[in-house]
């Protein structure tokens, strides 16, 4: 908890340090070069730039601490607001494809891990390395192609119907699901030599009896840490979903943010993206107690 | 012939035309207004961009890109992380301290955010591209090398060329860099797949190389445009990406399993 909470801080603080990065002056940067004089004062005292840099941290964090982001230099409004409008579309893209991710790799790798080596294993691995080959940019637009424009089945982009998240949440599902089938097969085929499995199978129980109440429940640990592992990867690959499908979300923002050059906007997305993977990993460290009693009893010794 | 033999082609291919590329007769920025989204055929084989250009050559210009930046990226953030990593595992103390904290700040931001944010302060362009992307990828190595220098620092002959009073970058250079070469090797690798997914992904934002210039993302970004219509655009690069990503990849896969290094 401590280290998440000087995560957190040492991420603003780089973020911070990010409009420091603009060669030049940024305020002639961000405002091109028709700014009036008098706009340039303005938009340097309320992005705290005249002050010296120790005090600009200090009026950063201090800001922060009230959900103060600042204003957005193109559109003029509360960036707090702005995010408000924007995030709760990314987290429903995130939620659905992290459900897709898993619906997709647990059939795939527990099919491979038990039936290994053979024609089904291979088809499955090799989608997998597929899927971590792709990157979204790459398959959404022949997603797009494939589904919406040949097919007709979903919407081209934006987020006006139901169906409109399928598409964009199945290709940010695609690399997850490819690195949690390889991680499930391998781990189902560790638990497959279990001394408890053999038990299982010598009671005689049916084999889909074991893989549902033997093997599912303890290959579950490992995969809930490579989800909140692989989180941020998503944020990350949301970001470029976001724009091929003209997904409202926050990732759109962003890219719409640093192309205006509205960096007051930039920052907050990048700190509320960096704030909420860090808070999903803290989560998942308490899920384990949760779904692993051994680590439950020996938090409590 | 082998998934292994078909990699190994795909990634030479891949170098050797981007290493060929200024010596090949390319006419990549040469607009043909009468060609415009010309499909594949005999005289040009990916057929022709909205600016009637030829997809071939400037799908070469973009391995080109793709290669160059993987190349130096990697050489920038090996050398900047594996030298961080081996001061902060070897001084310890509050250097240490430091350094860990550091990266936990690096790895909380999501990889190719962070990019897209270094990228969009410090403007587009191949080489702050570079920049960006060896800004985020140094991480993974530091703490690659610390970990593996923490634990092979305490053994003998490290102990001993001490005891005998070798300096510490002696001792870094012939005893600890051989030991962990070979996790670094694998794990730059992979890093090579990420960096050209990356860079495809920032031109593909417009944040990359810069018109008329050819990357496979902006490539992919101008097909997306005209995918009705020419759906060439977008899968020859897209294809193209794929392919030396898998190939990437795969080469990883088996050098990780020849190398015998646990991940």
């Amino acid at each position: 908890m401590i280290a998440a909470f000087i995560v957190v801080f040492g991420v603003t603080c780089l973020v911070f340090f990010l409009i420091h990065f603009i060669p030049g002056d940024p305020i002639e940067y961000m405002l091109g070069e028709s700014g009036q004089i008098a706009d340039r004062e303005a938009l340097r005292h309320a992005l705290g730039l005249d002050q010296a840099i120790h005090q600009q941290l200090m009026t950063f964090f201090s800001r922060l601490l009230e959900f103060d982001f600042g204003t957005s230099i193109h559109s003029k409004i509360d960036v707090a607001t702005l995010i408000q409008l924007r995030l709760p579309a990314t987290i429903q893209l995130a939620v659905i494809s992290i459900i897709m991710a898993l619906m997709i790799a647990f059939p795939l790798g527990v099919i491979s891990a038990v039936r290994k080596d053979s024609h089904w294993d291979r088809v499955a691995m090799g989608f997998s390395l597929l899927g971590v080959s792709i990157p979204n940019f790459c398959l959404g637009p022949i997603f797009i192609l494939f589904f919406s424009m040949w097919l007709g089945w979903f919407p081209v982009s934006g987020n006006d119907e139901m169906s409109s998240i399928i598409l964009p949440a199945f290709t940010l599902a695609t690399a997850m699901a490819a690195i949690l089938a390889r991680l499930i097969r391998s781990s189902v085929l560790e638990i497959l030599h279990e001394d408890y499995v053999r038990t299982a199978r010598s009671k005689g129980l049916s084999e889909a009896n074991i893989i549902l109440r033997h093997v599912l429940p303890n290959a579950l640990l490992p995969v809930i840490t490579v989800v909140g592992i692989q989180f941020g990867t998503l944020l990350g690959g949301a970001v470029i979903t976001e724009m091929v499908f003209s997904w409202p979300g926050i990732g759109q923002l962003t890219i719409e943010s640093i192309q205006r050059r509205d960096y007051p906007v930039v920052q907050a997305c990048i700190i509320v993206i960096s704030v909420s993977y860090v808070l999903v990993n803290v989560f998942t460290d308490l899920l384990y107690g949760f779904v692993d009693p051994r680590i439950r009893l020996l938090k409590n010794s | 012939m082998s998934v292994n033999r078909i990699a190994l082609i795909i990634l030479l291919l891949w170098a050797g035309l981007a290493i060929l590329a200024p010596f090949l007769p390319l006419s990549s920025n040469e607009v043909q207004l009468d060609k415009i989204l010309q499909a594949p055929q005999l005289s040009a084989w990916l057929g022709y961009d909205d600016l009637g250009r030829p997809i071939l050559h400037r799908l070469i210009i973009g391995a080109q890109t793709s290669f160059y930046v993987a190349v130096w990226v990697t050489v920038l953030s090996l050398v900047f992380g594996c030298f961080i990593g081996c001061l902060a595992a070897y001084l310890g103390g509050w250097v240490d301290e430091l350094v860990v904290r550091v990266i936990d700040v690096f790895l909380a931001v999501p990889g190719i955010l962070l990019a897209i944010a270094f990228a969009g302060f410090i403007g587009p362009g191949l080489s702050n591209l570079v920049l960006a992307l060896s800004l985020v990828g140094w991480v993974g190595y530091a703490r690659l090398t610390r970990a593996q220098v923490l634990s092979v620092k305490q053994r003998d002959h490290v102990q001993a060329a001490k005891a005998l009073g070798s300096s510490t970058g002696f001792i870094m250079r012939k005893h600890l860099l051989p030991l962990i070469s070979a996790p670094l090797i694998v794990e730059s690798s992979f890093g090579i797949a990420g960096i050209v997914i990356a860079e495809a992904g920032l031109s593909f934002l417009g944040l990359g190389v810069q018109a008329p210039d050819a990357s496979w993302g902006s490539m992919i970004r101008d097909g997306t445009m005209y995918m009705l219509i020419s759906s060439h655009m977008v899968l020859a690069p897209g294809i193209a990406i794929m392919l030396v990503v898998f190939a990437v990849n795969y080469f990883g896969d088996s050098l990780r399993d020849r190398m015998d290094v646990r991940s």
